[in-house]
């Protein structure tokens, strides 16, 4: 479904993204994890047309999307949320969501109901009236995603959705992403906490200074010796094992 | 506080207002209500889309001087150049909007072009032969509707609360719109708004369209009005801060925040009036009106963001 | 060759306006380059200090060159105070809500100025206002050449100040990286309170130095306005040296327009080149990335 290809990204000197390359097939959860400043949120900010990569090819569905503007990407199907979320501050949780449930319809109330059907996916029915300045962290986390979903994307790029939340939001999240992948929606997620990761992506890719330096099922790379070392530094893997 | 029941009421004093007041007052309502009306072009692009402009009166200027020349120099009627000169705001508008946004120009930026773009007009129609320079131009009185000119002040008092009540609609249907609620999106948040699919600089060139053709239409009633327009009064800044002024003190992104905010400044001046007539040192009071208004406006800024109307406004509780 | 002679006139002219036009323009770049403050009300303020010249002279018959001392130290415990009464408290959030601060600022000093000095216009009568010194076909009035001469004087001197003393450190300081000055101990809202009061002081110069060939009235701060900030974006936000080649460059511009195109038309060099320079290069000519 999504096939990113040799993508760079540098700012000024600095190699953000080297030559990225991985797949995203439809229907899964795909992981994309790394110690922090490995290049995850720039990666995400070039596939979803908020940097122009300088080389690189990004295909979605058969379609060259490379450096395509932000909401043409999501015109194609594809929507990300942010790592620092960025709520619509002044208006409500119900006029936030609307916003990207206009996306598809431009029927005032079409829009308020489909509103409302998200925030009870997501579990915010309660707050629908609450201004998105208003929110707690989870809040806001819940409604990134509420918005993404509004839109009808077919692939969701969630960007550190767990940041700043207590174990029991990080489970009830968890519960909401395996029901949004079980709409037929396919997910690709930036994520630290690693219980969130194992639970939920099929396939996990990890990005080291910009680098993609293994990729394999959850279990498979938190034995490999290079991940452990970008995590735990130069010679852990082996004064693990020792 | 039923919302419908208090409209309906305040549109039926509107309305009975001129029949039973003086003529001088029957002119100040028709002045507050159509002061309403181009701080309401204002408040589409500044209070819901967030695009702050210092400079608006360049599309009020280009209504008011397009409809006056077609209709002094061509012999249009001016129910003619009416719409003409709305299309001449609306490409203005789109002009300026193109250039800017194309440019990046955003916030504060964004406010000080506009307000060159509104001097660089205001410099050329003091220099330039067509629009008779500084001598400004004249429309020859000849009071018959058909001349867009009215005898008896009570009609264009109608006139104004016409184009006021046009202008609340407006600005109501933007609140349960596509549209409105994607201005607001790119006002709270741009990149937000653009990951959710919104085309961001489309948005911010449509309004500041629309925002174009309103005022520009405010410009040609005003120069029916008073027969006169010179560069100064077309194009001076002091417009441009009062269209500012009456949206952010009413409340910036809100229906009636225009109209309350010309209400307020009105019965400000209308105060500082009657305070003349009392301390005789106070020859012109004008300037004392304006540095309460500049008082206001720091308040408002700092203290109060959504003016007279966030007051009003039940807050939903916090989490 | 007589056309030659009147430009090469006009320059000149322009360059020793332009000296004056420096001043102001130092004064907004600093407080933008320190506060990220873009402050509408430079134009007005100037005005302010003008009528302070003017009354200083009318009242107590003080020649404006020798009222400077005093001037400018008046000047800078103005905007000290207006910065930590006013501005300082008010300054959060989004970048217009402080333009739009200033910007009511400017509409109070310009109507209270309006109210308790009256529209005429007031200028200032010294005895060596007539003289002019001779350069080729320019007649240069000499209290212009004076202005100039001192506004690069106080340029030079503030710009020594804020590269060697300690207080002009900590304005760089401030400047490049506010965290960081606070973490080394900087009182940076002091600073803050400072820096704006420099500018201010920077405005009490410039009236000094304009009032003897010049006139005020309450509106010359509109006119002052858009040349100030037009030069601080031709020169680049927060840069001294785009302030001083923006202020020469604009001083020239606004001779030549008027000399080629009339006074009226001629302004409109100004503000062209501010949109011009907003849309395709915001940065200025020194400036870094916005």
């Amino acid at each position: 479904m999504l096939e990113v290809r040799d993508l760079s990204k540098s700012f000024g000197g600095l190699k953000a993204v080297d030559h990225a390359t991985f797949d995203v097939r439809q229907g899964e959860i795909v992981g994309l994890i790394g110690p922090n400043g490995a290049g995850k949120t720039t990666l995400f900010a070039a596939i979803a047309g908020f940097h122009k990569p300088e080389a690189g090819r990004v295909t979605f569905e058969g379609r060259d999307i490379t450096g395509l503007a932000p909401h043409k990407i999501c015109g194609a199907g594809m929507v990300r949320t942010f790592q620092i979320t960025q709520p619509f501050a002044k208006i409500s949780v119900r006029e936030n969501i609307m916003v990207g449930a206009y996306f598809h319809t431009a029927d005032w109330r079409v829009a308020a109901r489909e509103a409302e059907a998200v925030a009870r996916a997501v579990g915010m029915e309660g707050q629908l009236d609450q201004r998105g300045a208003d929110l707690t962290v989870a809040g806001r986390k819940r409604l990134e995603l509420a918005r993404a979903l509004a839109t009808h994307p077919r692939l969701l790029l969630l960007d550190e959705v767990m940041a700043g939340l207590n174990p029991t939001e990080i489970l009830d999240i968890v519960e909401v992403i395996k029901r949004i992948r079980e709409t037929g929606i396919t997910i690709l997620l930036i994520e630290h906490v690693m219980q969130a990761v194992t639970s939920l992506a099929g396939r996990v890719y990890v990005l080291n200074q910009g680098r993609m330096i293994a990729e394999g099922t959850p279990a498979a790379i938190a034995e490999d010796p290079q991940v452990i070392e970008a995590y735990l530094g130069h010679g852990a893997a082996g004064a693990l094992r020792a | 506080m039923n919302r419908p029941l208090l409209c309906l009421a305040g549109l039926g004093l509107a309305i009975v207002y001129p029949l039973a007041v003086p003529n001088y007052f029957v002119n100040i309502g028709m002045l507050v209500l159509f002061t309403a009306f181009i701080g309401q072009s204002w408040n589409l692009a500044g209070g819901f889309a967030g695009q702050t402009s210092f400079g608006h009166v360049v599309f009020f200027g280009t209504g008011a001087y397009t409809s006056t020349i077609l209709q002094v120099t061509y012999g249009w009627n001016p129910w003619l150049a009416w719409p003409v000169a709305m299309i001449a705001g609306a490409a203005v508008g789109w002009m300026i909007a193109v250039l800017s946004f194309r440019a990046g120009l955003r916030g504060s930026y964004f406010a000080l072009i506009t307000l060159a773009f509104a001097e660089v007009f205001r410099i050329l129609a003091n220099s330039v032969s067509f629009t008779r320079g500084g001598l400004g131009m004249l429309i020859k009185a000849d009071q018959r509707p058909l001349n867009f000119q009215f005898k008896d002040p009570i009609w264009v008092y109608y006139l104004a609360l016409a184009l006021c009540v046009v202008s609340i609609l407006i600005a109501w249907q933007l609140t349960r719109s596509r549209f409105g609620a994607r201005l607001i999106a790119v006002r709270e948040n741009e990149d937000a708004a653009r990951a959710l699919g919104i085309d961001v600089f489309a948005e911010k060139v449509k309004v500041l369209t629309l925002s174009g053709a309103m005022c520009a239409a405010g410009g040609t009633f005003y120069a029916q009005k008073y027969l006169y327009i010179d560069p100064n009064i077309a194009f001076g800044v002091d417009k441009s801060v009062e269209m500012l002024l009456v949206s952010m003190v009413g409340g910036a992104g809100t229906t009636f925040g225009p109209l309350i905010g010309s209400l307020a400044l009105t019965a400000i001046n209308e105060v500082t009036r009657s305070l003349a007539s009392v301390v005789p040192a106070l020859k012109n009071v004008q300037p004392l009106s304006l540095v309460v208004y500049g008082i206001m406006l720091v308040l408002i800024v700092a203290r109060l963001p959504d003016g007279l109307m966030g007051m009003f406004r039940r807050r939903p509780h916090h989490a | 060759m007589q056309d030659l002679q009147i430009i090469f006139a006009g320059i000149l002219n322009g360059l020793l306006a332009g000296g004056i036009y420096v001043l102001v323009a130092v004064g907004l770049t600093l407080i933008y380059g320190v506060l990220h403050i873009i402050n509408f009300a430079h134009g007005s303020l100037l005005m302010l200090a003008m009528y302070a010249v003017f009354f200083l002279w009318r009242l107590i018959g003080i020649d404006p060159y020798v009222a400077l001392p005093v001037v400018v130290a008046g000047a800078f415990v103005f905007g000290f105070v207006l910065y930590r009464l006013v501005i300082g408290r008010f300054s959060h959030g989004r970048d217009e809500n402080i333009l739009l601060i200033t910007l009511g600022l400017s509409i109070v000093i310009d109507n209270a100025a309006l109210l308790f000095f009256g529209g005429d216009t007031q200028t200032i009568d010294v005895p060596y206002a007539g003289q002019f010194v001779e350069l080729g076909a320019a007649f240069l009035p000499l209290p212009k050449i004076i202005s100039f001469v001192v506004a690069v004087l106080l340029c030079a001197v503030l710009g020594l100040y804020m590269a060697k003393s300690d207080t002009g450190k900590a304005i760089r300081a401030v400047a490049k990286e506010r965290q960081g000055a606070r973490l080394v101990g900087i009182d940076v809202d002091n600073i803050f309170a400072v820096s704006y009061g420099i500018g201010i002081a920077c405005l009490g110069a410039a009236a000094c130095l304009l009032m003897p060939t010049y006139y005020v009235t309450p509106s010359s701060g509109h006119a002052f306005v858009l040349v100030a900030f037009t030069i601080v974006v031709l020169g680049g936000m927060g840069s001294f040296i785009g302030a001083a080649v923006g202020g020469f460059i604009i001083g020239i511009t606004e001779s030549l327009g008027g000399l080629l195109l009339g006074e009226q038309l001629g302004q409109i060099g100004i503000s062209l080149i501010f949109i011009l320079i907003l849309l395709l290069k915001p940065t200025g000519l020194f400036g870094s990335k916005a």
